[in-house]
């Protein structure tokens, strides 16, 4: 490791300085060295340590908090193939299936994502920033495994250029780059993101009679469902890549709250709405028009938490720190009605049957004005306390 | 008495012609048509008319239709308006104005209807809604009501082709991208779609509005970064 520093101090690093032949790439340089070395940029004025953590391990406690959630995702997509087409398989082979299925989708949105963000970053002189490392592999993870390649790609340079670039890069963007990505693709390609064929791989044709559909889909359809619970929570059923398993999800929502890295308010206060809107919906199901509705209605509300991507959107979408609300009060409304809006969508709207999506990017569009209005609250209290100390005095 | 007055008058008259008459396209009045396709455009400058840009630019032919039909009524209301400037009671020029752009919207209309049924038909209630279509009235109020009528017909002719342009690049991305065809004629080969066997498949979120005001939002992206006039502090 020592001789490849000083390779890269004596030999790379000069053409990039000012002056240098490739000054134009030195983002592109810094990028890397920085990510792989500790950075030795010189304090310039007086230090203000407040904490080791800087945005590159940040991002990778993010990173470690996924892989639960890409591993099991992996050995599902093998386990639903083989299942799909009938076929006999040992664990290694479906663990082999699937990775061979995912990998190369994680490889092309890294790619494509970064290539966007490193062309963004030389032509604008700017420091390339880390914001893309969850974002990248955050987009495998939420896409449908029979996605074709290109669709991804296209999914995560839309993402970075015109969910993060436009606004100024890492750090400002108004949505969660992520999810821009899901939604560009899920109203670009309706039928690679939906429906009952895209969940599984079948390559060599499935089974006779075999149903692809996620637990979502037949809710909306029928109002029921032939998944247990129980496999659900496991994570035993076809869905988006990292999404089905509510464990290996509560596993990485784990890490992030005992880092302090994701905000467990948000991904409690989420948790209440979506119980909430669930029991809502328990008990007008009477009331419902048609009886496909009424099932979906009076599907219990605690298993409406572990079907969809209700668990992970609310782990590792809603908390981004970026996008969501800043003040602490601000926090609960934020989530509470991010998992209230989510079942809500959900049921009442099952042409988007990912109502957990489209209620985060509502809810990241209004994470400003509820800051806004809980800094100007906290701002009357204190004035009101001001007046009553002065009066009495 | 009168002898004076009429000297004064043949004086003026004298003062008058002796000004060097302007040519027809002179520097100024090139300007006036070149002004607004570029430094000075009435969507991405200005960002007026946008609704109509959003909403008929999902196929090339009624963006080129509705841009013709602006076209017409832009330049016509244009000069009407410009010739009749001295004689509308300034409290009433709003009004004024209406009639004559709806008279000419009306016109435009049936000429649709009567030769062009289909687009008329997709371009539905938006050829009714140019009468309120913002550049208009805002070239009216703001160009005609003050200037000859030549200069006005420039100046209408220069904003329709500055909204044409973007109206037309827009819909040209949005039907390729989304529906793979140009003018309604397939340039994407079929053999391409996943469908048939190949790998591509056509943008459906470019057939939605969101998209269009992404799309004028790139243009007015690479127009303020290129255009050093419009970099702002």
């Amino acid at each position: 490791m020592k001789a490849l520093h000083n390779y890269i101090e004596e030999k790379i690093k000069p053409s990039f300085e000012e002056g240098g032949k490739l000054h134009k790439y030195w983002p592109v340089y810094d990028g890397f060295y920085t990510f792989l070395f500790v950075p030795a940029h010189p304090v310039e004025s007086g230090a203000h340590v407040r904490d080791g953590i800087d945005l590159k391990r940040t991002m990778n406690t993010v990173i470690m908090a996924l892989i639960p959630a890409l591993l099991f995702g992996m050995w599902n997509v093998g386990y639903q193939h083989y299942n799909a087409i009938g076929e006999d398989a040992g664990f290694w082979m479906q663990f082999g299936f699937g990775a061979w299925k995912v990998l190369p989708i994680v490889i092309v949105s890294y790619a494509a994502g970064l290539g966007a963000e490193f062309l963004f970053c030389v032509i604008k002189g700017h420091q390339i920033n880390e914001g893309y490392l969850v974002s990248g592999m955050l987009i495998p993870l939420i896409m449908p495994v029979d996605i074709p390649l290109w669709m991804v790609a296209v999914s995560a340079i839309f993402a970075v250029v015109i969910g993060k670039e436009v606004f100024g890069g890492t750090g400002m963007n108004i949505f969660n780059p992520a999810l821009i990505a899901r939604a560009f693709a899920f109203f670009a390609y309706p039928t690679y993101m939906s429906g009952d064929k895209v969940w599984i791989n079948t390559a060599g044709g499935a089974v006779d009679g075999f149903s692809g559909a996620t637990i979502l889909g037949e809710l909306a359809t029928s109002g029921t469902t032939h998944y247990s619970p129980l496999e659900a929570f496991i994570g035993m059923i076809p869905g988006s890549i990292g999404e089905t398993s509510v464990i290996a999800i509560l596993i990485g929502a784990g890490l992030l709250i005992f880092t302090g890295i994701g905000s467990w308010k948000i991904m409690l206060s989420g948790l209440v709405g979506g119980a909430t809107m669930g029991i809502i919906f328990n008990l007008v199901a009477p009331y419902a028009i048609t009886p496909s509705q009424q099932a979906f209605m009076a599907v219990p509300f605690w298993q409406q938490l572990i079907f969809g991507g209700f668990a992970f959107g609310v782990v590792f979408m809603a908390t981004d720190p970026v996008s969501g609300s800043q003040t602490e009060t601000g926090k609960w409304i934020y989530g509470f009605l991010i998992g209230f809006l989510a079942i809500m969508i959900r049921v009442f709207n099952p042409a988007y049957p990912e109502g957990v999506m489209l209620a985060i990017l509502f809810m990241n569009t209004m994470a400003p004005l509820i800051d806004h209005y809980v800094v100007e609250a906290n701002i009357k209290k204190r004035q009101k306390r001001l007046a009553l100390k002065t009066a009495s005095a | 008495m009168a002898e004076v007055l009429d000297k004064k008058e043949v004086e003026k008259e004298q003062l008058v012609d002796k000004k060097p008459k302007e040519p027809l396209f002179s520097k100024k009045n090139r300007k006036l048509i070149t002004d607004p396709l570029n430094d000075d455009n009435p969507i991405t400058v200005q960002v007026l008319g946008i609704c109509s840009a959003l909403a008929i630019t999902v196929k090339l032919e009624p963006a080129i239709v509705m841009s013709l039909s602006v076209l017409f009524v832009l330049a016509a209301g244009n000069v009407i308006i410009s010739w009749m400037r001295n004689l509308i009671p300034n409290r009433i020029r709003i009004i004024v104005q209406l009639v004559v752009v709806a008279a000419l919207v009306v016109l435009v209309d049936q000429v649709l209807k009567a030769f062009v049924y289909d687009v008329s038909k997709q371009l539905s209630v938006f050829v009714g809604l140019i009468i309120t279509n913002c550049i208009i009235m805002g070239r009216l109020e703001a160009f005609a009501l003050g200037n000859t009528p030549w200069k006005s017909f420039l100046d209408g002719l220069g904003n329709a082709f500055g909204y044409a342009w973007i109206l037309v690049t827009v819909a040209f991305f949005r039907e390729l991208l989304g529906s793979g065809t140009l003018l309604g004629i397939h340039v994407i080969p079929d053999s391409w779609y996943i469908a048939n066997g190949g790998f591509y498949s056509n943008n459906g979120f470019m057939l939605f509005p969101p998209m269009a005001l992404i799309t004028v939002g790139i243009i007015i992206w690479v127009q303020r970064s290129r255009n050093t006039k419009l970099i702002e502090e």
